[in-house]
């Protein structure tokens, strides 16, 4: 196995167009574990820990270009404010160590259906800048998953950075393990209200074979919002909302959960979160 | 003439009953400590094992070659490479080395690999063709009963039946009678460490092996029987040991890296990764229980009823003595007229199941403790009132009819855990990290019910059954640099429980000696018997109490003919020989000079015996240790998700010899009693382990972890040396079930399996 080590972006990407089959490499917080496993034998690993700027996060035009190189520790101490809902589930990566070494960026890698990031870049709307030697483009998130770890990178691409505008409301993430920290999600759940454009965000992650968004949950619930008045959200509204992401969820059964409790955890998740977001809305009048 | 010096008691530190800093202790906290897996010689090569993927199927055929034609690779061995007897096993030696013929379970070595590097090692074994015929597998514990079941052995499936018949008949009727059936799943003992050593072939022919093992002498007889070679010819020394809880107890690696050296005469190393170690060792035995408790209007037992089914896997491990202490504890700490247990273990072609923590009576618990709480609801009373009129005392028969012959202080354990404060009951915003689900965020409070549970256990001490249970200890007392120096020799492993700093204070206390070096661990001193049964203080502390006695008593008459003094009165303190009124009569320093003294002393508990096979009846163990929990967990009711609040328990230890280690051996075994009620399963689906990795067999964190109210009674047993009772397995028994009590109290559902999974409270299975 080749291991090349790029010192600038632009001897990655060259470096990734020849070499297509390098598996990029960040914390290794997955890679790593792939290969200890003998999951994959890549033909090369790319090193892009030597790529300063990945490692950096700035706004421009009034939104975050967060680096695919930033460290989960890092959108937590620097980002929290800026963008809560990434934060969110940033705080339930694995353990310490995990978070000081892996990356939103390398989320975006792998595309498991389990990544924490996901269902927080669905709900906010983000979009991915993805570049190669041919030039850059940019993904909205919701078109970026396309299969079971499987994302519409070209084979001489890598992820640059991820772009997310800092909210105009409340957001919120659920994540469902079978204990207190440090476990892959069994279901999650990422909210975000958009009062500016009276929408509503959503992503689900670990109940289908990517993380994916509930449109018909989010224009329901767009529609119910009392956007100006703010007044109390009607339960039934709620338990709507939680029955309308679980509609669009379709988990299967696995070691870490059923798909029938996948579904029902969607749901209450749901009502929760728009809950407390709708709390948090009401009081931030 | 001049004053004598006079001596007092505290001269010598870190006695027993002291906490001294454990030798290895900054080691191991700094990273320093060498595992075997850290093993290094220049000139080694690695081996690498080649495991059946199938449950259950005959080999037709294993083709090496293009193995063996693989750059880097040095030899490839199979079944017919092994030179002696190619079975091992703890109990019946059942078990071959490398698969010949047939293979029983998934993960079963059938060829082995010695390479320049291990990436090598493991493709090459990768290229070994086998062409297998798959056979029926029998999946289940119970179904292997079936007379139609697929025969896992020739012999058939049955390892051990054990019956005990207690009081008479079981009566037709009682005027409250309660049942159950109740399932646990595979718990794994999940050590950090994972299997691995060093073989060095020797120039007289034989081999010198380092390895992470709990019983040298077990595995050093094993190996000679699959190697043809006689003991001084396998040499074995314990390389670091990162955890056993058990999972040592059978060889792993030991047979191959010795095979590999044997024949590539190198120095080999293995390792096994962390997938390959869910492989590589036996687990806790699934068990399928029936129960049913009969009692008298006021709660009062008149009899008990239990049917266990222990799923021993592929091959016996220690399923016989699973089944002999899931059997004859498996009603509990509590008095019964009337007895009808049947106990069974099996074969099944699931991955083999054998000693851990606890063994036998961790799942037992889990029913007796779920029925006693039914009892008390039925009767009216509360679940420490129904344990304390029917709880086990001093002088009490137990259910094998074998007479409780010092403390059994089940009554009061329950009061104490009781009458210890209970968490306060939340109030306002609470941080993320106190609630179910944690930092995770899925509830600030919605759906959150508080529950209290409680149990009660007994766990024998040692070997049982007429085991010859013994441990062999050398101690040398001698002056280097003009300090006297005392060296301690066992073969007792240490497996990070403390053993060592126990040896060093029973010197200390018996010998009046500072400096006290402990002797690696091997086969050039007799057996220290295994570390296991919480015996390695009471057993391998005797024979280093007994033999410091030999030496002290050497010394002192040599001291008491120098000084034409009488020898009574005399003793041992602080480097010195001391008369009755504190006079120094003599240094060690002066007395010794350059010669040693040395004793070697066998030492055995009270004999234990075999119980009748009819009736179960006899004195089967040695000593019992009783301890008690008191949970409290926080259920998100909605989710399914549990916070254990509290987890706060009484044990009595008999003596602490060592207060801080007995501390971190209840939280510990706290700790994984836990995670076996909330987390802890190797799924196994068809003979296939389906989780093998600590991404999905999940072992407690921080955050699933309450702090620890712990109270300790040292009731000494007048039969153990210093009254020490057993320490490392009743926290492991009692977590648990007060765990799943508490989660059934907050939920008000049965829940009868363990783990509890949140699909079982939240009815999505």
């Amino acid at each position: 196995m080749d291991f090349l080590q790029p010192r600038s972006w632009a001897e990655a990407l060259e470096a990734k167009a020849a070499h297509p089959g390098a598996v990029p490499i960040a914390g290794g917080t997955d890679v790593m574990v792939e290969l200890n496993f003998d999951k994959h034998r890549p033909e090369a690993l790319l090193d892009l820990n030597r790529v300063d700027d990945l490692a950096q996060w700035w706004t421009e035009d009034g939104r975050v270009r967060l680096g695919a190189g930033v460290s989960y520790s890092r959108v937590i101490d620097e980002l929290g404010d800026t963008l809560p809902g990434l934060a969110m589930a940033s705080r339930t990566v694995g353990s310490p160590q995990i978070r000081n070494r892996g990356t939103v960026g390398g989320n975006l890698g792998a595309a498991s259906p389990a990544g924490d990031a996901h269902p927080a870049l669905l709900a906010a709307e983000a979009s991915v800048e993805v570049a190669s030697t041919r030039g850059t483009r940019s993904i909205p998130i919701a078109e970026f998953y396309t299969g079971v770890k499987r994302n519409a990178l070209e084979p001489d691409e890598l992820v640059a950075a991820i772009w997310v505008t800092p909210p105009s409301g409340p957001q919120q993430f659920s994540k469902i393990g079978t204990r207190n920290a440090m476990v892959i999600s069994v279901a999650a759940f990422g909210l975000a209200l958009h009062p500016d454009r009276r929408t509503v965000g959503t992503g689900i992650g670990s109940a289908a074979p990517t993380p994916r968004r509930a449109p018909d949950a989010e224009s329901f619930l767009a529609g119910e919002l009392d956007w100006d008045g703010r007044r109390e959200l009607a339960d039934s509204v709620a338990r709507e909302f939680g029955e309308r992401v679980r509609a669009a969820a379709s988990p299967i059964d696995d070691v870490r959960g059923t798909a029938a409790y996948r579904l029902h955890s969607l749901s209450v998740m749901a009502r929760r979160a728009l809950a407390w977001a709708w709390h948090d809305y009401q009081r931030a009048a | 003439m001049s004053t004598p010096a006079t001596q007092t008691d505290t001269a010598t530190t870190g006695r027993i009953g002291d906490s001294p800093l454990r030798p290895d202790g900054v080691q191991k906290v700094t990273g320093e400590f060498a595992y075997s897996s850290d093993l290094w010689l220049d000139d080694m090569i690695w081996g690498a094992t080649l495991r059946s993927p199938h449950p259950h199927a005959r080999i037709r055929s294993i083709d090496i070659g293009a193995a063996m034609a693989t750059a880097g690779v040095h030899t490839v061995l199979t079944a017919d490479d092994v030179p002696g007897r190619n079975r091992v096993g703890l109990e019946h030696d059942d078990q071959p080395a490398l698969a010949d013929g047939i293979v029983r379970y998934q993960g079963e070595p059938v060829a082995i690999v010695a390479a320049d590097h291990p990436e090598v090692a493991r493709q090459a074994a990768k290229k070994i063709v086998v062409d297998y015929e798959v056979l029926p597998a029998v999946t289940e514990g119970r179904a292997a009963l079936d007379p139609t079941a697929p025969l896992v052995h020739p012999d058939g499936n049955l390892v051990r039946h054990l019956r005990i018949r207690k009081g008479g008949t079981v009566p037709d009727s009682a005027p409250v009678v309660v049942s159950l059936d109740f399932e646990v799943g595979m718990q794994d003992q999940a050590f950090l460490g994972p299997e691995s050593g060093l073989a060095v072939p020797a120039e007289d022919g034989g081999v010198e092996l380092y390895v992470a093992t709990q019983w040298l002498h077990v595995d050093q007889r094993q190996i000679c029987q699959a190697l043809a070679l006689p003991p001084e010819k396998v040499r074995l020394t314990l390389a670091g040991v990162g955890g056993a809880f058990g999972g040592r107890e059978d060889l792993s690696m030991h047979v191959h890296a010795c095979l590999l050296a044997m024949h590539t005469n190198r120095p080999v190393k293995m390792v096994y990764n962390r997938e390959e170690s869910f492989f590589g060792h036996v687990h806790r035995h699934p068990a399928s229980m029936r129960y049913e408790f009969g009692a008298d209007e006021d709660g009062r037992l008149r009899y008990g009823k239990a049917e266990i089914v222990f799923d021993g896997g592929a091959y016996a491990s220690s399923t016989g003595a699973v089944v002999g202490n899931g059997g004859t504890m498996g009603l509990g700490p509590y008095r019964f007229p009337v007895v009808h247990v049947d106990c069974f273990g099996v074969y099944t072609n699931n991955p083999p199941c054998g000693a851990m923590r606890g063994f036998g009576c961790v799942q037992a618990a889990f029913a007796h403790e779920a029925l006693m709480d039914e009892l008390a609801d039925r009767v009216g009373v509360d679940r420490i009132a129904i344990r304390q009129l029917n709880g086990m005392r001093e002088g009490d028969e137990n259910i094998t009819g074998q007479l409780i012959d010092s403390a059994a202080p089940v009554g009061e354990l329950l009061q104490i855990v009781n009458d210890l404060p209970l968490p306060p009951a939340p109030t306002g915003t609470r941080d993320l990290r106190d609630l179910p689900g944690g930092v995770a965020n899925t509830t600030h409070g919605e759906g959150v019910v508080r529950g209290v549970g409680y149990a009660v256990t007994y766990k024998n001490v040692g070997f049982s059954e007429g085991f010859d249970d013994y441990s062999t200890a050398r101690v040398r007392l001698e002056i280097t640099a003009g300090e006297p120096v005392v060296t301690v020799h066992t073969a007792a492993a240490e497996v990070g429980q403390g053993l060592i700093t126990v040896e060093q204070q029973i010197c200390r206390t018996e010998l009046g000696v500072e400096r006290v070096v402990v002797h690696a661990k091997d086969t050039q001193v007799g057996s220290g018997g295994s570390t296991s049964a919480s015996r390695q203080t009471y057993v391998t502390g005797g024979a280093v109490k007994a033999a410091c006695e030999a030496v002290r008593t050497a010394i002192l008459e040599r001291a008491a003919a120098a000084a034409r003094t009488p020898v009574a009165g005399l003793r041992l303190d602080g480097g010195k020989i001391v008369s009755s009124s504190g006079e120094v009569v003599a240094a060690l320093a002066d007395l010794l000079g350059a010669e040693a003294i040395e004793e070697t002393v066998e030492w055995r508990h009270r004999p234990t015996s075999r119980i009748d096979p009819e009736t179960g009846q006899g004195d089967a163990h040695v000593q019992y240790a009783f301890s008690a929990h008191r949970a409290v967990v926080d259920v998100d009711i909605e989710l399914g998700l549990v916070k254990v609040v509290a987890l706060d328990t009484a044990q009595d230890v008999g003596k602490a010899i060592n207060p801080a280690a007995v501390m971190g051996q209840i939280q510990g075994g706290s700790a994984q009693g836990m995670g076996l009620a909330l987390m802890e399963e190797i799924i196994v689906q068809d003979g296939i382990i389906r989780n093998p990795s600590f991404t999905d067999y999940l072992i407690p964190t921080i955050l699933d972890m309450p702090p620890m109210k712990i109270e300790v009674l040292e009731y000494a047993d007048p039969h153990a040396p210093y009254g020490v009772r057993g320490v490392g397995e009743p926290p492991t028994i009692s977590s648990g079930p007060a765990v799943a009590a508490a989660i059934r109290q907050a939920t008000g559902l049965a829940l009868r399996r363990v783990p509890v999974r949140p699909e079982h409270i939240t009815g999505t299975l």
